[in-house]
């Protein structure tokens, strides 16, 4: 028998680390992912649970949403403990809205695919642009149908072929220019294979309180990752072209200041938060509209893809404060708020006499 | 020329005279202004305690069209539809001569003079007047002569059927409230028109009214209004919609009444929330994403609206969440005739949506029911949890209706099955999607619940109790069979059907929504006929088992409803096919308010042929 003298002190077993209110970056997880090996969308939900648990955001105060695919699947894959939403194709901006105005204290994260917001759900997405719903809005975008199995999404790039070797004809829509055109209040591009950029994208996203559109490129391995895709691992890598280098900076803690003069910009954010862009060779302001849309313009010409933070608002209003609702989500109001007394019936009844 | 009728203060009803029992028809142009005249007219009948309805058969159309205004006066208390016209106010020249062709022999006709109508008919009665010149004497705004024409003729008819002024002036305040220059103009102009009358006019018709004390503490509301009453002390939160006739007056409505009343006492903010949305697809969208986070939302359609929220509705049905849907149904399919009542909506909204579906539907009868059973939706929606659908019609309505007073609701706000954070640590957690107390309702949490096991995922792919994804058939089929529970509590639950069962009766009629004002008026022509019939009248789906024992315990059974495929008869036997052989279908699909005389005809024609 062993004693515990003569036992080599074992090392304490590492506890897992936590953050401000100490959960663990696995209370942020969800179930297990039932998408491709490799699939570009298992890797934006990585960077969403880390962005989540780093920014010590409580799970029961955020609620997912998502349209119809294998994207849309994704929000049964992270924050188990936040209540979630797997709604009709292209149809999610709805639902988020009227959950908006239900409860405009939770956190919004909406999960959408190229399919489901650029064809389908292309009103909708318009429509809750336009009311600058508070909205953390993910088009991880591939260029084809996943579920359905490979056919082009409206976001397929001219030229751009399946892997039967059809070629699209048509050109594609970049939701980013369409995002600014309609005066999206936050719009950046990310590639699902830069994890540092997308992370900190998501958490400047998650920190502002309007629509803030990120267009993530997310691979399909299994349709559309071959030789003549413009969206396969392959070719982002090459046409991936970042704006600036990204460094979010949470309210509670100081912006560094080791930076030259005039080689980084600070946008500061609806929190207190701070994003930090860093210049990657010319100067980019994202809080120029003109500027991000005829940047936008020109990297389809030259066949980049401009990532990074395209633009941004942080003085647009958003639905809530345009329909001037009371601070308790009207979720929460009771009876005494919700029904007018009998007097006023009673008022009511005598103008109908 | 002062004319007998208008001078007399006689109560004995003489010899020859129609009193408070004849029906006016008032043809104009759409957009001309004439639906204020119409409706101070109408009013001003109702002030003198007569029973009145009134109807607006417009076209679907801004400008330009013919337009009939009817208003229907009678002692007895009858507010439907009548085929019958006494008195025709021809304003319309376009469809002036159509419109005298088809009076009756020795109804009124009142006519511009230069319109030459009595070249037309010589056995009515005409009365020729010259609009143009009182308006002319009225006003020197060129602009506003062609309005005051129509508060010129309501001061002639006022003259011939001997309405007081003082209630005409009473319904012009009401109706201009608050406009003095209006209400001077209006009041001015009405004078001008019983002036003329009265120098210029021997009345040679019966018609005539004389106060009676019917109408004292009633109120006067079309159906849309007096939804969005319900809707507001039902203590709606969140309304989404997309304009369609006849249903935007509803939620317009409703949004005057919580600028009104729902704004916070200290900080003026509102407890509501309003979205005009881009179609309906977003709106049951949104309707379905605020009663899932725990608010009460609805939202207000017609038909096509309905159709687009075909898919949201089953994955409502389907995912359990509660949301209120209005359907004010008007004459399909596609585009239809938007103007115009139908009831055939019934059946597809029942069914709305592919798989296998049912929603529960409310089915308000008068504008009384159209505030009770509005505030009586939220309640069951919250219960039920799922969407649940009420249905009215254009009738209903757009037109204007007499009633008592609503009653202020009595019972509280019944929010269902709902764990709170304190529920849930003492329970420990929860099964999203368990049949725990039998009923088949589920218990449900709020995003934004303060506990870890709050949340669950509503997904409208297949799914288990614990709400995790599944395509196991077993799963399904407790799925979809405990649903099916649920339509069975809804069958108990929902608001009964009014039977009056008579004594003797061999035959029976089965109605909803707005068919009730005819089949009343119906069943006492039918009983003067010596026909007596019992009356269950249905407000709601699913079918309550009152019908079997009532279906049973008559011979025949009519089922009488404003569609062409008799929905409601289908439905019966879908439910109860051992009724099938006892269900005798009458169906009206005009575009036209079912009347009381289509309905005897047909029941009498149909009783004959059985013998
Ligand atoms: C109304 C409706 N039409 C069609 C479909 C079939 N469908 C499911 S997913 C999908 C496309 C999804 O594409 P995308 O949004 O790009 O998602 P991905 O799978 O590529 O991530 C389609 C057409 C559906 N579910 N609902
Ligand atoms: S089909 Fe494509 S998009 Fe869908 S899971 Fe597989 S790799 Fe991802
Ligand atoms: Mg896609």
């Amino acid at each position: 028998m062993v004693t515990a003298d003569t036992t080599p002190a074992s090392p304490a077993p590492k506890a897992p680390q936590t953050n401000k209110l100490g959960l663990t970056l696995a209370d942020y997880k969800g179930s297990p992912s039932t998408l491709c090996d490799g699939c570009g969308h298992d890797a934006i939900t990585s960077q969403l649970i880390k962005a989540f648990w780093e920014l010590n955001i409580e799970p029961h105060q955020v609620a997912k949403l998502s349209g119809i695919g294998c994207s849309s699947k994704t929000p049964a894959y992270f924050l188990s403990r936040s209540h979630g939403f797997n709604s009709v194709h292209g149809r999610m901006p709805s639902v988020a809205t009227g959950a908006f105005l239900a409860n405009q204290k939770l956190i919004y994260v909406g999960v959408s695919g190229d399919g489901d917001t650029a064809s389908i759900g292309l009103g909708q997405f318009c429509h809750m642009i336009r009311r600058n719903i508070p909205i953390v809005y993910v088009c991880e975008d591939n260029g084809v149908y996943g579920l359905t199995k490979g056919q082009f999404s409206a976001t397929a790039d001219q030229g751009s072929k399946l892997k039967d070797g059809t070629a699209n004809h048509l050109n594609a829509i970049d939701l980013c220019g369409l995002a600014i055109e309609l005066g999206c209040s936050f719009v950046g591009r990310s590639f699902a294979g830069d994890p540092r950029q997308l992370v900190a994208l998501l958490k400047a996203a998650i920190s502002h309180r309007g629509t803030a559109i990120l267009d993530v490129i997310s691979p399909c391995v299994t349709f559309n990752n071959h030789e003549g895709s413009s969206k396969s691992y392959k070719k982002v890598k090459e046409t991936d072209t970042p704006l600036h280098e990204l460094g979010y900076v949470p309210f509670y803690e100081q912006i560094s200041v080791d930076y030259e003069e005039g080689e980084v910009r600070t946008v500061e954010l609806h929190d207190g938060s701070h994003l930090q862009l860093k210049k990657l060779g010319q100067d980019y302001d994202p809080t120029d509209r003109l500027a991000a849309e005829s940047a936008i313009y020109q990297s389809h010409k030259d066949g980049h893809l401009l990532t990074g933070l395209l633009y941004i608002n942080e003085d647009n209003q958003n639905f809530g404060q345009v329909l001037d609702m009371v601070d308790t989500p009207l979720s929460r109001l009771k009876t005494d708020d919700l029904r007018p007394p009998k007097e006023a019936l009673d008022e009511i009844m005598a103008t109908l006499m | 020329m002062n004319t007998l009728a208008a001078n007399s203060k006689e109560t004995i009803e003489s010899k020859g005279q129609k009193i408070n029992e004849f029906s006016i028809h008032v043809a104009t142009v759409n957009g001309s202004g004439s639906q204020s005249s119409n409706t101070v007219l109408m009013r001003s009948i109702f002030q003198m305690g007569i029973p009145v309805s009134g109807k607006n058969l417009f076209p679907s159309n801004i400008m330009g069209l013919p337009t009939w205004f009817t208003i229907r006066v009678n002692k007895n208390g009858y507010v439907a539809r009548t085929e019958h016209v006494d008195i025709l106010v021809a304003m319309n020249p376009q469809t002036a001569v159509e419109d005298v062709k088809s009076l009756p022999k020795g109804a009124v006709c009142v006519s511009p003079v230069e319109l030459n109508l009595d070249k037309v008919r010589q056995d009515v009665i005409h009365y020729l007047v010259p609009f143009s010149q009182l308006a002319v004497e009225a006003t020197e705004n060129i602009k506003l002569r062609k309005l005051l024409t129509n508060i010129i003729y309501v001061g002639v008819v006022a003259h011939i059927l001997d309405i007081d002024q003082v209630e005409i002036d009473k319904a012009i305040a009401q109706q201009f409230e608050g406009k003095e220059k209006a209400i001077a103009l209006n009041v001015g102009a009405a004078m001008a028109g019983r002036k003329w009358a009265q120098e210029n006019i021997t009345k040679q018709d019966p018609f005539k009214v004389e106060r009676l004390d019917k109408t004292k503490g009633k109120i006067i509301i079309d159906g849309n209004g007096a939804a969005a009453l319900g809707c507001l002390f039902a203590g709606i939160s969140v309304v989404t919609w997309y304009p369609i006739t006849p249903s935007s007056s509803l939620c317009e409505q409703l949004i005057d009444y919580l600028e009104q009343y729902r704004k916070d006492k200290k900080t003026g903010k509102a407890t509501f929330a309003v979205v005009q949305a881009e179609d309906e697809l977003a709106a049951v969208g949104m309707a379905l994403g605020a009663g899932w986070a725990g608010a009460r939302s609805m939202t207000s359609t017609s038909g096509p609206g309905i159709s687009l929220m075909s898919e949201f509705a089953g994955f409502g049905y389907f995912t359990e969440i509660p949301t209120v849907i209005f359907d004010v149904q008007r004459v399909g399919p596609s585009t239809g005739l938007p103007t115009r009542t139908s009831q055939a909506d019934l059946m597809s909204t029942y069914l709305l949506s592919h798989g296998d579906t049912k929603h529960p539907i409310l089915l308000p009868g008068s504008v009384s029911e159209c505030f009770d059973l509005a505030v009586e939706a939220f309640n069951l929606a919250e219960r039920l949890q799922q969407p649940v659908f009420v249905l009215t019609d254009l009738d209903l309505g757009m037109n204007n209706w007499m009633s008592d007073p609503f009653t202020y609701p009595t019972t509280p706000m019944d929010r269902g099955k709902v764990l709170s954070k304190e529920d849930l640590e003492k329970l420990g957690g929860f099964s999203r999607y368990k049949d725990v107390d039998g009923d088949g309702i589920p218990y449900r949490t709020i995003p934004g619940t303060e506990h870890p096991k709050a949340a669950y995922f509503t997904r409208g792919s297949g799914h288990n109790e614990d709400a995790l994804y599944s395509e196991r058939s077993a799963d399904y089929v407790n799925l979809m069979d405990r649903l099916n529970k649920k339509t069975e509590t809804a069958r108990k639950i929902m608001p009964k059907p009014v039977v009056d069962k008579v004594q003797g009766a061999k035959i029976g009629i089965i109605a909803y929504g707005s068919s009730d004002f005819a089949v009343v008026e119906s069943r006492d022509q039918l009983n003067d006929a010596k026909t007596q019939t019992s009356y269950l009248r249905l407000r709601a789906l699913p079918i309550s088992k009152d019908v079997v024992e009532f279906v049973q315990s008559h011979d025949r059974v009519y089922v009488v409803e404003q569609n062409r495929d008799a929905q409601l008869q289908k439905l019966i036997i879908m439910d109860y096919p051992e009724l099938a052989g006892k269900l005798v279908a009458v169906t009206h699909y005009t575009g036209m308010p079912i009347d009381a005389q289509f309905i005897t005809d047909s029941i009498l024609k149909k009783e004959q042929e059985k013998k």
